[in-house]
């Protein structure tokens, strides 16, 4: 049960999008993927995820090449939420989460039986979205959507959970609550986050992108000091311990360096 | 199994009134014929012992009449079925069965084939109308080359083909139609069933079948498409593949029905949005009420086409979008409010 990328790159039109990244991702815990824009956090989630080929390096499920294995075969094992496309879906939120299923139905063709109805209803539960299941998704809030997104990727059972920036557009009580429900799922969880504070407090392992590369992976206290995050993000931090035990970002300003290379 | 009661009942109820339409539809009509004649042709015809009606009754029936309801459901319904789909995969609602240049590509060929006088009959005329749309859907696919993945490329692929063979059909009447076979061609374009032979019925039911079937495999392919590519992908399907072979379905699909009928505009497009705010967009309930009402409704406008301005018969193409606005529009209100 592991997810590992070993020297993957990616280049869109001629420019590296991802330049050689290593990385093992901890089994059952809570990994942030974390990078200024353009640092290739997505493209690098979605090389993970198997939806992008690596144009050089592999990506290795429990030591197989995604690339080689059945499509179908990573779906029963890997769920990606990705950032919000459509709200023109004419469909149920149960209808929705029952999609979920459709890797595990022996044929493509197969209709969702008791055992399909029975895991979608378990994973609306663990989102706190039980009472969703009749609605229909255009009336969803953001943060409803939010948490029936995740219901699908749990009804998938995976063994590894992907996300890009689940928590846009949400609130903060939204971002916390969705961020705690991460936190108490049994999965290996990868999320693509922006907010500092946020990946400090909830996630226990860190990686960094900038530029398509990794600069820096481990704990948070170890990966976010004020150093790396001048360097990164072109920012000063002060960096204390917060009431919760986690390192706390307070930006005091622009870097007043030159941004280094 | 989820019991769905609005799903199954919306299904029975298609049905039965697909049955009561096909029934009416056949009475329907200048000769005068009552629905025990229909029901001692078609007896006689299947070889029970009963009494056969006099031959010019017996053929205005089972020659003209049968095939032409037959055909006027087979389309409507593949038609319905094919808009479905396309609107799914291309996620735009305004696809509709000749989003990929099927019914420019038809005109072309049809009106290649009568102008050019490339050959004789309505067979030929199919011939050169389906050659004509395998033509465009080739062109189509060679614009879009590997980028199935960008809608919008499909989408401007598909205007941008059937602009350039609507040009080569103007360019063909043009340079070298008389006005007997201009008014043959402008009646071809907007589609028509008067044509209607047990042959083409016979092709038409046999592809719109065999569409079907390759179409109802790919419904939780489709319903994952919902969400976008790439959730379809994370949910363990091959966008490519998927998306390669159903557009090959429903663009040969709908050459055959082009070719038998000519392009009836507004049912592929309307059907599937109206069925849609019944159904909810699960395409398992989907497609086969596609199949239901589109066969329904192409059938009525069909009936009303040939008898409401007798002994005149105007084209079905054009009362399919007389018709169609209004239901549509009305679809269309009664479901915002109740939203609302």
């Amino acid at each position: 049960m592991s997810l590992r990328a070993h020297d993957v790159t990616w280049t869109a039109q001629g420019r590296p999008v991802i330049d050689g990244v290593t990385v093992e991702i901890p089994p059952g815990g809570h990994t942030a993927l974390l990078g200024p824009n353009g640092s290739g956090k997505s493209t690098f989630l979605r090389l993970l995820a198997g939806l992008l080929r690596p144009e050089g390096g592999t990506v290795l499920l429990s030591g197989h090449d995604l690339h080689r294995l059945p499509r179908r075969a990573v779906a029963r094992r890997m769920a990606v939420v990705a950032q919000e496309v459509s709200s023109e879906v004419e469909m149920t939120v149960l209808d929705v989460v029952l999609l979920g299923r459709i890797p595990h139905h022996r044929r493509l063709a197969a209709v969702a039986g008791e055992e399909d109805l029975t895991y979608a209803r378990r994973a609306l539960g663990r989102c706190g979205a039980a009472e969703l299941e009749q609605r229909r998704w255009p009336t969803l809030s953001g943060g409803e959507r939010q948490r029936v997104n995740i219901a699908r990727a749990l009804a998938q059972e995976p063994t590894e959970l992907l996300l890009d920036e689940p928590t846009n557009h949400l609130d903060i009580a939204h971002q916390l609550a969705l961020l705690d429900l991460l936190a108490a799922i049994p999965v290996t969880v990868v999320t693509a986050l922006h907010d500092l504070n946020l990946a400090a407090r909830y996630c226990d392992h860190l990686l960094l992108l900038h530029r398509g590369r990794l600069v820096a992976a481990g704990p948070p206290e170890q990966v976010l000091t004020g150093e790396t995050v001048e360097r990164v993000y072109g920012v000063r931090a002060e960096i204390t311990t917060s009431p919760t035990g986690r390192p706390g970002l307070h930006f005091l300003g622009p870097s007043l360096r030159a941004p280094s290379l | 199994m989820r019991r769905r009661p609005g799903a199954a009942l919306l299904i029975v109820l298609g049905l039965l009134l697909l049955l009561l339409s096909i029934a009416a539809a056949s009475v329907v009509g200048a000769a005068g014929l009552s629905p025990a004649d229909v029901v001692r042709t078609v007896a006689a015809h299947a070889g029970l012992p009963v009494e056969p009606l006099a031959p010019l009754d017996d053929g205005i029936i089972w020659e003209l009449r049968l095939p032409r309801v037959l055909l006027a459901v087979l389309v409507g319904a593949g038609l319905s079925v094919c808009g479905a789909v396309l609107q799914a995969l291309a996620r735009n609602p305004l696809a509709d069965p000749y989003l990929l240049g099927i019914s420019s590509g038809a005109s072309t060929g049809a009106v290649a084939v009568l102008v050019l006088g490339l050959g004789a009959g309505a067979a030929a005329l199919s011939a050169g109308a389906f050659a004509g749309s395998a033509l465009a859907f080739c062109c189509v696919l060679a614009v879009i080359g590997r980028g199935f993945g960008n809608t919008v490329r499909v989408v401007l692929a598909g205007v941008m083909v059937s602009q350039l063979f609507s040009a080569l059909t103007s360019l063909t009447v043009i340079w070298a139609a008389d006005a007997q076979s201009t008014r043959g061609v402008t009646f071809w374009l907007l589609g028509s069933l008067a044509s209607a032979s047990w042959a083409s019925a016979g092709l038409c039911a046999a592809v719109a079948a065999a569409g079907m079937l390759a179409c109802l495999p790919a419904c939780s392919a489709l319903d994952a498409f919902a969400f976008g590519r790439e959730a379809a992908a994370s949910l363990g399907i091959a966008p490519a593949r998927t998306e390669l072979l159903l557009f090959t379905v429903t663009a040969l699909t709908t050459a055959v029905l082009v070719a038998a009928s000519g392009a009836i505009g507004f049912v592929g497009l309307i059907v599937p949005h109206a069925v849609r705010a019944l159904t909810g967009g699960r395409h398992r309930v989907l497609l086969p009420a596609c199949a239901l009402y589109g066969g329904v409704f192409l059938l009525a406008a069909d009936a009303v086409a040939r008898t409401a301005f007798a002994p005149r018969e105007i084209p079905v193409g054009m009362l399919t979008a007389l018709i169609g606005v209004p239901a549509f529009a009305l679809v269309l209100r009664r479901t915002k409010e109740a939203r609302a």
